[in-house]
């Protein structure tokens, strides 16, 4: 009976982690900031979702770590400046309606300018290294480089300004706690997709088939799935996603240099580590974390809040060696 | 295994000791490697100036940086992107000791003893910690690592100087106000830079000579098998996870020595120096564009790629003036561009030429 209770600790252990330290910042905070951090932290979370969801498919789906997963983020963020310029006109007007017009077609071309490029990188770089992890990590480096460099290229090598629209800029107040309009809008947007990947994934046929994929590639292969088909229309997403949070990131910051992407990087492959190589669920856990656990610190303890989720990281992986929710054989 | 076969036809003489009985192989490859040894030993004499006595410096100080990674990625098939770290940790050493009062020669030796020491002890630890998981695991934990490591460097301002570094002097007689002799040798002042030179020089050949002596030990044919087979070498017998622990535990010590050795040519040390991504990523490029797996190719890799920071941006300025007026092609080829080729250089040569140009050269029959 007592060993049945501890299993059944051990099995919820993960999902109550997140709310736990959420109460726990309560007191250590006091009220007012909590509620401008905790915003804060679920909007930064949701962002880098959408950045580390997509490498946690195509990792968990094509066992292919991409390291040039940044390279799209940058892209994205790119796009939106040279999508916004020309539609100044909406989203200088304080009409919310315009604005949000104008940053749904920005959304829409960086997911789309990223996933194009995905495609073409895909069978141009990733598909000769199917199955050599060394050769991956190798050719994904160096390609995250020309990529990087040809976006100098082509935006010049000058951080540009991206202002975020006029109805988004200040804050609202809920009670005295001040939060950013944008960071609402980007939470909402984020869990909007968010939303629609979870139906996705378990509410149509394509989402059951790469599911399946992700835990037998072969029997999908065998059930007569074309499964490299599959994983060309996943890279494409997984990329525009990462577009997407690039576009939401850079709009955030009201600035866009060629080392956007580069600053994620690391705080994505935490959150993969967190959550488990290749679970979705599991990302979604490590993202929000990571970003309730930036603004928590960085409020507390300034100086630690650069190292504070690599401390998250070596604590949790103490604690579950594979991750928060581990994948059945990755 | 073609080598352990001339071997039998041929004594072993003092020259195929010092090279481990693994010299670089063809008659043309092993006339190249001998023009470079000659050439680096007589740098200060045949390219005088501070810039080039700066460049074959670095050469020297990458061989053996890039020669230790390829303990880890070429020999032994681990990605580590912490190798940074272990460089830093050795340049620190040394800055530390000497900005914090101690002076001399024995401050040196102390500095860079502790470093390699504090390097060996952390490698130990993330070897024993990570290296039982996949491969993938092991280079993002080492990348998340190396990044915290530059994070403490940065914030840890009474130890490391903070972003700004340290700045220290040297031992008097590496210091350029040092002449050996009164009049020039050969035309060139012998003076503290060109001491350091020599001191870099000898230190990088010894630890060059010493690890080509470890690849072709019975631990580096068991470190090779581990790369090709790791299920195999188990089954064998070999703790695994204890073999790839020491490749790191070596290749952290060399590349923290490196690191000592970049500390004393700089006279000065911080973490954009001896920490960065970037520097991560010009190793690397070494590597592969060098070729993995054979150390010769280290040395390979370190002259075309720091030859390239220091010169490609004047053969860029070069083509960009000439072709001024074409607006896309005068961005690709701007000076500042220079990344980008090598970029595209290094993915062609992990997609059509996986051994690198000295794997090439060495294989062909």
């Amino acid at each position: 009976m007592k060993e049945n209770s501890l299993d059944h600790l051990r099995r919820w252990a993960p999902y109550a982690l997140t709310p736990l330290i959420v109460l726990a910042a309560l007191p250590a905070i006091g009220v007012g900031p909590w509620l401008t951090l905790t915003v804060a932290g679920l909007t930064m979370g949701i962002m880098l979702f959408l950045v580390a969801s997509g490498l946690t498919l195509i990792f968990g789906l094509m066992d292919v770590l991409n390291f040039a997963h940044a390279a799209f983020v940058t892209v994205g963020a790119y796009v939106t400046v040279s999508v916004l310029r020309p539609l100044a006109g909406w989203t200088m007007q304080t009409s919310l309606t315009l604005n949000l017009i104008a940053l749904l077609v920005a959304l829409v071309a960086a997911a789309a300018a990223s996933g194009a490029l995905g495609f073409v990188f895909e069978r141009v770089i990733i598909r000769q290294v199917y199955g050599a992890p060394l050769r991956q990590i190798l050719i994904t480096i160096g390609a995250l480089t020309v990529v990087e460099q040809l976006v100098i290229v082509v935006w010049g090598p000058e951080a540009l300004v991206l202002p975020k629209p006029a109805s988004l800029r200040g804050s609202v107040f809920i009670g005295s706690s001040p939060i950013e309009t944008y960071r609402l809008a980007a939470l909402a947007v984020g869990l909007v997709v968010a939303l629609a990947m979870h139906l996705f994934l378990k509410r149509t046929r394509l989402g059951l088939v790469v599911r399946a994929g992700v835990e037998n590639r072969e029997m999908v292969q065998a059930l007569g799935y074309h499964i490299r088909r599959v994983f060309i229309g996943v890279f494409m997403a997984g990329t525009a996603l990462a577009g997407m949070g690039g576009m939401m990131w850079g709009q955030y910051q009201e600035t866009v240099n060629s080392q956007i992407g580069d600053s994620m990087t690391i705080l994505v492959f935490i959150i993969l580590i967190i959550g488990g190589l290749g679970s979705v669920g599991g990302c979604f856990v490590g993202a929000i974390l990571v970003g309730l656990t930036s603004n928590y610190v960085g409020f507390l303890a300034p100086k630690m809040a650069l190292g504070s989720n690599i401390l998250l990281m070596a604590l949790i992986l103490l604690w579950q060696p594979r991750g928060l929710f581990p994948m059945a054989d990755h | 295994m073609a080598l352990a076969q001339q071997d039998t036809r041929r004594p072993p003489g003092l020259l195929s000791w010092l090279v481990s009985d693994d010299p670089p192989g063809r008659t043309v490859f092993n006339a190249v490697m001998l023009a470079i040894l000659l050439a680096l030993a007589l740098a200060p004499f045949l390219f005088p100036g501070t810039k080039a006595l700066g460049v074959s410096s670095r050469i020297c100080i990458f061989v053996i940086l890039v020669a230790s990674y390829d303990l880890m990625l070429g020999y032994t098939g681990i990605v580590s992107f912490a190798h940074t770290m272990f460089f830093g940790i050795g340049a620190y050493g040394v800055a530390i000791m000497l900005s914090k009062g101690w002076v001399g020669w024995g401050a040196v030796v102390l500095g860079a003893t502790a470093g390699a020491a504090v390097a060996a002890v952390i490698a130990a630890l993330i070897g024993m910690l990570s290296l039982r998981l996949r491969a993938i695991f092991f280079s993002m934990i080492t990348l998340a690592i190396a990044s915290f490591a530059q994070i403490v460097a940065e914030q840890w301002r009474d130890l490391t100087g903070g972003e700004d570094g340290l700045t220290f002097s040297v031992p008097a007689m590496l210091r350029p106000s040092f002449k050996l002799f009164a009049e020039p040798v050969l035309g060139v002042v012998v003076n503290g830079p060109v001491i350091t030179y020599y001191i870099t020089f000898l230190v990088a050949l010894i630890l060059f000579l010493v690890m080509l002596r470890v690849v072709n030990s019975p631990l580096g044919l068991v470190l090779r098998a581990i790369r090709e087979n790791e299920f195999r070498v188990e089954a064998m017998g070999y703790q695994v996870v204890a073999y790839r622990t020491l490749a790191c535990v070596l290749s952290a010590v060399m590349a923290a020595l490196a690191g000592a050795l970049m500390a004393l040519v700089l006279r000065y040390n911080g973490p954009d120096v001896t920490l960065s991504f970037s520097l991560m990523i010009d190793i690397l490029l070494m590597v592969v564009i060098g070729g993995m797996g054979s150390l010769y190719g280290a040395v390979i890799g370190a002259i075309v790629v720091v030859l390239a920071q220091y010169y490609l941006q004047n053969v860029l300025a070069m083509v960009s003036t000439a072709i001024v007026g074409m607006p896309v092609m005068s961005a690709l080829f701007h000076p500042d561009r220079w990344l980008l080729w090598l970029g595209i250089i290094f993915v062609l040569i992990v997609t059509f030429l996986p051994q690198g140009i000295v794997g090439r050269l060495r294989n062909r029959r």
